[in-house]
């Protein structure tokens, strides 16, 4: 039941390679062609962090002038897409700072019961919902699924099962535990199920 | 069972919680569906492309990057 990266993804990490080696050497081409392939994810996960389309905005530009400023820094210990999501995740939690500072994100402090975590009512969800809805009715339900959870669990579920990030390199990005990343995870899985539940049982 | 779910359906569970787990869930058609349902909603996550860019977002991010590349040639 493991979710296995495939062939085409190590491919594409070679592709990528070539081209930061080419981005390194100058060639503005090559960074461009990063940026087409990465902005659409860069956005989307600025957008739900920061939950404000102008401060996402201001977090997918800064992320790729960063990265095209820090290109030198960047020696390829991990692939340059993980690399620019971190700067992009720093820069959202910059900008969720300023629009509400002192917040302190805790919850791995509240205690919950197995009891709290199991779903009150199990029901089958009939036809897979990739067949019933359209795609861009199925993009909007899981954009308001995601951003109905708590901020500390919206960024581990975004990292983790969105971008396919693994637990230590989330755990880095967010400076948290591994063991907290693994509890956050659960728990947003678990309302996201449960959110889902309502839109797409039988019946 | 629950606490362990994550684990489960990521792969990270020793083989003994494992058999446990399954031998559990066998018996159980509660907790089954549960499992699945919790799989199916991981799967449509991460099977679910962004959107394009808004057009004018586009724009403005591909100039600033035009302004910055400008700038840091002279």
């Amino acid at each position: 039941m493991a979710i296995q990266s495939t062939k085409a993804s190590r491919t594409a990490g070679d592709d990528e390679a070539i081209l930061v080696a080419q981005a390194k050497a100058g060639k503005v081409a090559a960074f461009e062609e990063l940026v087409n392939r990465y902005e659409r994810n860069i956005f989307r996960l600025a957008q739900h962090i920061t939950q404000n389309h102008e401060d996402a905005e201001d977090v997918l530009q800064d992320a790729f002038l960063k990265a095209y400023t820090h290109l030198g820094d960047f020696q390829g210990d991990s692939r340059f897409y993980t690399w620019l999501v971190r700067i992009a995740v720093n820069e959202s939690l910059m900008q969720l700072r300023k629009r509400k500072p002192g917040r302190t994100l805790s919850l791995d402090e509240y205690v919950e019961t197995q009891d709290d975590l199991m779903p009150r009512e199990v029901v089958d969800w009939g036809d897979t919902p990739e067949q019933v809805y359209a795609r861009t009715e199925l993009q909007t339900i899981l954009a308001a699924a995601i951003d109905s959870l708590e901020p500390a669990f919206r960024s581990v579920f975004l990292l983790r099962d969105v971008e396919h990030f693994s637990t230590e390199e989330t755990a880095q990005m967010l400076e948290l535990s591994v063991p907290a990343v693994k509890s956050r995870l659960l728990r947003a899985r678990l309302k996201l199920r449960h959110r889902l539940d309502k839109v797409f049982k039988r019946g | 069972m629950i606490v362990e779910l994550s684990n489960y359906l990521d792969g990270e569970l020793d083989s003994s919680l494992r058999s446990d787990l399954e031998l559990h869930l066998k018996n159980c058609p509660d907790c089954r569906m549960v499992v699945n349902t919790t799989k199916k909603t991981i799967e449509i996550f991460c099977n679910c492309a962004p959107a394009p860019l808004p057009e004018d977002v586009r724009t403005r991010l591909h100039r600033a990057l035009e302004e910055h590349l400008k700038r840091q040639t002279h």
